[in-house]
């Protein structure tokens, strides 16, 4: 690996690491049975140089913001160097908000260079506001030829003869802009320096190596930050291979296991629980006289492996298990949601040890994570070596809410002081999650005290973001909470999303209001839908600008109902 | 080419017989999200049913924002 303290930038880590191992593979994209490209480290620069000559040649230079809208695959890293070479900072939308929300993100963070996806783009060019796109130049890939790109350019084609100048970037220069919300709200766009990464790139590959010849196969979205770091800076900065998939179908994934001989990778917490489901029905097709095998070998690997994993024992115990993971499998981490510890156990006991850890956009990547010494499937680790967390105002049981400090943590809100400001207190991130640290170090998670939900597939709901989609509500006012923040509860799963309503005369309207809501919840995907409302007879408390005082709504709404008050959509 | 409605009758039978659910239990403006009480990842795996019925390849991105059978017909039927 190198050696990172060396580097004051992404770009000039990076540039290094091409040079180090010109030979190794650094990148695999396949698509179902098809392999659509294999790179060495020498093979990518090549591919990325003339991409930053191209960008410097239209305007690109130190600080220039450039967002990147892509699925996982092979361009939207080789982009991604070309940007860090170029001194520019990095804008990583999610391929999955709308094209309007891509719209409004793209203006928040007044990018001037887009390089995006065909039918992305081909989306983004159908809305409305396109007219007022504030990006001057935008690259396209797998455009189809007689394509109308709308004043776009082809990324394949773009490129300038001239040579790329390399622009070094300081530590606390701004390496990316990456938005954990605020597509309808308040964007919070967290400005990420070049040290946030470096440091927390130091911190995770002391615990979880990477070596020439390790595979990441990489599933989350390379936007998000947990795949930014451990499916792009830190396999790259070690030598080793980054396995991309066009298709995320389950069978695929499997494959892409046994062909790859993949040595890690993350997943949701939906992904572990439907690997799990799938082991079951598996085990569960057993002949008893099979099945009662297995179980013995299960028994003998989990008294070998209580101290710490042993992985060459597990695989020779539990062969035919370990070679459907492709043999070479070392870990798999769980992040973007909370993960029920019986899934983890579930996996442990196989052999398969999954880093359970803990993190969030403004911390970098994450906060904590478990170490394997013990496996411990009840909490979400220890902190990251260079991390400090500490709980505030803790209730007599120890629990209250988590803070950290260091220098993974981002340097603020993009354009907003006042949102900072709260987050960042005396240098600790206020994370807004409960929980409690316990005599080993370990933290547990207990509920949110902020006004959000996380889903199972990792995906961070601000209730604010969504109300836009329920403005034809037969009502006076109404205002969308986690439920969990108007009556707390001590979980971290199966939270859900309440709309209150103003109503003077609440007979006969629940059932409108029902219908309206499940036809309002039909416009959202899955993961952001209503799941109840409560009908409620006041005027909403307002500030001196009108807004909705929502901290003050839940506080009353909690005075006077309890969570049975719910209609149930 | 077979006509958008064709389409529709044979994704409703592709999954209902990739859901286990009884025929005629589905109909086109079915949320299938609700009304199968499915996650997205199980969604994906009905497409590569899909695609070897039609024989054709649909990405992904393809089921991005859909949710009921009738939008989804119309997206195969463009790639026919």
């Amino acid at each position: 690996m190198l050696d990172l303290r060396e580097y004051s930038s992404l770009g000039a880590a990076l540039r290094a690491a091409l040079e180090r191992w010109p030979n190794e593979i650094c990148l695999i994209e396949a698509d179902r049975e098809r392999e659509n490209c294999r790179l060495t480290y020498r093979q990518f620069k090549e591919k990325a140089l003339p991409l930053a000559s191209g960008l410097q040649a239209a305007g690109l230079g130190a600080d220039s913001r450039v967002a990147i809208i892509m699925t996982n695959q092979s361009k939207w890293l080789i982009s991604a160097y070309a940007i860090f070479y170029s001194g520019g900072v990095l804008v990583p939308l999610d391929y999955k908000l709308t094209a309007r929300e891509h719209l409004q993100l793209l203006a928040h963070s007044k990018s001037e260079f887009l390089i995006v996806e065909y039918h992305l783009w081909r989306a983004i060019t159908q809305e409305p506001e396109f007219s007022r796109l504030s990006a001057r130049t935008v690259l396209v890939t797998e455009a189809p030829r007689n394509a109308e790109l709308h004043g776009a350019q082809r990324w394949e084609d773009f490129h300038s003869e001239r040579e790329p100048v390399f622009v070094e970037r300081q530590r606390k220069d701004w390496a990316c802009i990456v938005y954990s919300s605020g597509t309808g709200g308040r964007p919070k766009g967290c400005v990420m320096t070049h040290e946030n990464y470096l440091e927390q790139c130091v911190a995770l590959t002391s615990l979880f190596p990477f070596w020439p010849g390790a595979r990441y196969l990489s599933i989350l979205p390379t936007n998000h930050a947990i795949d930014f770091m451990v499916g792009f800076i830190g396999p790259f900065v070690c030598g080793a291979t980054v396995v991309h998939l066009r298709t995320l179908r389950p069978e695929f994934i499997r494959e892409a296991f046994t062909r790859y001989h993949i040595t890690y990778i993350t997943v949701v917490p939906l992904i572990l629980k439907n690997l799990e489901r799938g082991l079951r029905e598996r085990f569960a097709a057993l002949p008893s006289s099979r099945r009662k095998m297995l179980d013995a070998l299960v028994a003998v690997n989990c008294a070998l492996t209580r101290r710490r994993p042993r992985l060459w024992i597990s695989r020779v115990l539990l062969r035919g298990v370990h070679q459907a993971f492709g043999g070479q499998l070392r870990a798999m981490f769980v992040g973007g949601a909370f993960t029920e510890p019986a899934t983890l156990q579930f996996l442990y006991d196989l052999g398969i040890p999954v880093g359970n850890g803990y993190g969030l956009t403004e911390a970098g990547t994450v906060i904590t994570l478990n170490d394997f010494k013990p496996f411990r499937a009840d909490t979400v680790g220890k902190p990251l070596p260079g991390t400090e967390v500490r709980i505030v105002n803790a209730s007599a049981d120890g629990v209250g809410e988590v803070a950290a400090r260091g220098k993974t943590i981002m340097s603020h809100y993009l354009d907003d002081p006042e949102m900072t400001a709260a987050a960042i207190v005396d240098g600790w991130l206020m994370t807004g999650d409960l929980g409690r640290l316990d005599a080993r170090g370990h933290l547990q998670l207990f509920g949110r005290k902020k006004n959000m939900i996380v889903t199972e597939g990792g995906k961070n709901i601000y209730p604010e973001d969504i109300e836009n989609a329920f403005e034809s509500l037969p009502v006076k006012e109404f205002c969308i909470f986690a439920a969990n923040y108007i009556w707390p509860q001590r979980t971290m799963t199966g939270e859900q999303l309440v709309l209150a309503a103003r109503a003077d005369d609440s007979s006969g309207l629940a059932g409108e209001l029902r219908a309206k809501i499940t036809e309002g919840n039909r416009a959202l995907p899955d993961f952001k839908r209503i799941g109840g409302f409560v009908l409620w007879t006041r005027d909403f408390p307002r500030t001196a600008s009108l807004k909705i005082k929502r901290d003050v709504l839940a506080q009353e709404i909690r005075a006077e109902t309890d969570r049975s008050a719910m209609i149930v959509v | 080419m077979p006509s958008v409605q064709e389409v529709t009758d044979e994704v409703l039978q592709l999954a209902v017989a990739h859901f286990k659910v009884p025929l005629g239990g589905l109909s086109p403006d079915d949320d299938f999200f609700k009304k199968l009480g499915i996650d997205s990842l199980q969604a994906l795996a009905l497409l590569s049913r899909i695609e070897n019925h039609f024989h054709i390849e649909l990405p992904d991105y393809e089921l991005q924002g859909v949710t009921d059978f009738r939008t989804l017909a119309a997206r195969i039927h463009a790639r026919l």
